[in-house]
């Protein structure tokens, strides 16, 4: 054993430096992240330090202009509001929503066909959804209509905050939903069983285990459908009051770029926009500390 | 020590059947289980086993027939009404919580008092010898360690019964005989019925006051591990608990069989003529070589076991046949094989 450890290669007669390399897992297939690196350098960050860089560089004024603009114009800086207000509800909608249809939809026989119908609204795109509520929900419209047959008041529901909400759900909740069906069934059902056997019943084994096992897919879900919301721009302006309740960020940002021709203003928008969703995202990430994080099987298994 | 399992009589599965679809996974059970009672549900896979333990658990729910707990009818109620501790294959324990919480769920599911749950679970945890892990996650632990909490964490809520899904299969196999005779010490603790569910003949014979034996669906024969080692009923049941040698074959009228040109005595499990067809069972370690023996046989293989060669080889009419030698054999080599007549059954009929 010690003439093994004595005729180890002496220091400086070092491996080969591919050797070396691949001890780290470095090899030739390491190359292949080539292009995705590329891509994301030329599509993301290159974009996003030139904005950052941009919004510093204002048409007049100091280099923090733009800021100081939004930030002491209402107009401006009630946009922020505005579009919590619709991307909070809507986020927590959707996903709580997708809870107990991912629950029922996890014990079908026909999952796929289920999974199929709901993902449609996926491909449909916003603008097509939102041109679909504008007729069915407008004051013509079958629902109205429908309405109106049973003896009641016709309701306003576009061009208002509900109908941008409406449109968000609608378009959020196939993302939700696909995402909590995945982390629903990576569940182990044994534990239900189990718990069940112990005494537990629908609700407790509800609260005691599925939840726990599923708050980190939630919180995950919590994050990107809030950052698809936070972004909404088309049905804001088509099935909502874009001059008023619905005049959301992206609008203001739109405004300063194409109605203005101010960049550097719509820059500073942007970066103000994506600060917001990293705050959010930050703050649902440090909840994620307080929740179980492990596998969601059971040991061995 | 107060974890000692609830009292009952008898729990009765009076004809129980589940079908899914077009299968019948279980055709019409009829069981008797006394308090103190260890049962071994013992089959191949798919021979309806583990479902009929799922219809026990209230897991599944029956097609037809009755489960009673004494004078109670048990098989409407929902698992969790139901009160039975069970252990699963792959444990199933809650990989969010610790190993005191896990043990201790069932009773804080039925509102025991805070203090009381401490001690009981205290007491579960030292009864599977697991004091010292209360506080660890289920992922920190081996799968020993892992099976004796999902063990506490059935018997701490004193189940009248206690089910158990093949519990050991996932260990090694030094760990399955330590666990084996743990859960037969634990059994005898508490007093519970135990219905266990595995596929391991050994495990059945070894831990069992009474094997059941299923196959596709039917109870085949219930028995104690004694009489099914010695007196399968039938010859499938044979075949399974661990009679290797099913050879077809015919009576002579001096009631004698002949297996590749020899002439064997046997003993028939039914009432025989002579001339009748029979299927012969004899276990490969109850035919023994022996210089004057009634059978000759080429070995094709032999398998050293530590004590003796498990060997298997062809009679002149090819018919295969395992036995065990004592001493060693060489593939090719022609060996005389002789069996005890009481060890040779015979059963009516061809093998299926």
């Amino acid at each position: 054993m010690t003439d093994h450890v004595a005729g180890a290669a002496p220091a400086s007669e070092r491996l080969p430096l591919r050797v070396r390399l691949a001890l780290y897992e470095i090899d030739a297939v390491t190359l292949l992240v080539v292009p995705a690196v590329l891509f994301v350098v030329a599509l993301f960050v290159y974009p996003f330090v030139y904005g950052f860089v941009l919004s510093f560089q204002p048409k007049a004024g100091a280099w923090f202009a733009n800021y100081a603009r939004f930030f002491s114009d209402p107009f401006l800086y009630d946009t922020i509001g505005a579009t919590f207000r619709l991307a909070i509800p809507a986020t927590l909608i959707s996903v709580v929503i997708s809870v107990p249809v991912a629950m029922r939809v996890r014990r079908m026989r026909h999952r796929r066909v289920l999974t199929t119908v709901l993902v449609i609204p996926i491909t449909l795109g916003t603008v097509l959804i939102a041109e679909g509520l504008l007729t069915y929900l407008g004051p013509q419209g079958w629902f109205n209509r429908t309405l109106v047959l049973f003896g009641f008041e016709k309701v306003r529901l576009i061009h208002n905050y509900t109908g941008v909400m409406l449109s968000l759900i609608l378009s959020g909740f196939p993302f939700t939903f696909l995402l909590t069906l995945s982390y629903i069934t990576g569940i182990d059902p044994s534990l239900e069983q189990a718990a069940s056997t112990l005494g537990a019943t629908a609700r407790a084994r509800f609260w005691h285990i599925l939840m726990p096992l599923l708050a980190q897919g939630l919180a995950i879900n919590l994050c990107l459908s809030f950052v698809q919301t936070f972004s909404v721009f088309p049905s804001a302006v088509l099935l909502g009051a874009p001059a008023g309740a619905t005049r959301v960020i992206s609008i203001a940002a739109y405004q300063a770029a194409y109605e203005q021709y101010d960049s550097s203003m719509a820059s500073a928008i942007a970066m103000i926009m994506g600060f917001c969703q990293l705050l959010v995202v930050l703050l649902i990430l440090t909840a994620r500390k307080f929740v179980y994080r492990g596998a969601a099987g059971s040991g061995k298994g | 020590m107060t974890i000692a399992a609830r009292d009952f009589r008898e729990l009765r599965l009076e004809g129980i059947s589940r079908r899914f679809g077009n299968v019948n996974a279980l055709r019409d059970v009829n069981l008797a289980v006394r308090r103190g009672e260890f049962i071994a549900l013992l089959g191949p896979s798919g021979c309806g086993k583990s479902t009929a333990l799922n219809c026990l658990a209230g897991l599944l729910t029956l097609t037809s027939g009755g489960i009673w707990l004494d004078s109670a009818r048990i098989d409407r109620l929902k698992p969790e009404e139901r009160g039975f501790g069970m252990v699963f294959q792959n444990y199933a324990l809650f990989p969010h919580m610790s190993v005191r919480r896990n043990v201790g769920f069932g009773l804080t599911m039925r509102g025991v008092a805070k203090a009381e749950i401490e001690r009981k679970v205290g007491e579960a945890l030292s009864i599977v010898r697991l004091g010292e892990q209360g506080d660890k996650l289920p992922g920190q632990l081996s799968g020993g360690q892992q099976q004796r909490v999902a063990i506490a964490r059935a018997i701490v809520i004193e189940p009248p019964l206690v089910l158990m899904d093949e519990p050991l299969s996932n260990l090694d196999a030094k760990l399955r005989l330590e666990m084996r005779a743990e859960i037969r010490r634990i059994h005898e603790l508490i007093g519970s019925a135990t219905i266990y569910v595995t596929h391991d003949q050994e495990e059945a014979l070894s831990l069992a006051d009474r094997i059941v034996v299923m196959r596709d669906g039917v109870v085949r024969q219930v028995g104690t591990p004694l009489e099914l080692y010695a007196q399968p009923a039938y010859s499938d049941v044979a075949e399974f608990m661990g009679y290797r040698n099913l050879i077809r074959s015919s009576l002579s009228a001096a009631g004698s069989i002949s297996i590749g040109g020899g002439a064997i005595q046997g003993t028939p499990i039914r009432p025989l003529s002579g001339g009748a067809d029979v299927v012969v069972a004899v276990r490969p370690d109850d035919l023994r070589a022996a210089s004057d023996g009634p059978l000759a046989i080429t070995v094709e293989s032999a398998q050293y076991h530590g004590r003796d060669f498990y060997c298997s080889g062809r009679t002149a009419d090819a018919t295969e046949l395992y036995f065990v030698s004592a001493h060693q054999v060489q593939k090719g080599e022609t060996v005389r094989l002789a069996a005890d007549p009481t060890r040779v059954l015979i059963y009516p009929g061809t093998p299926s």
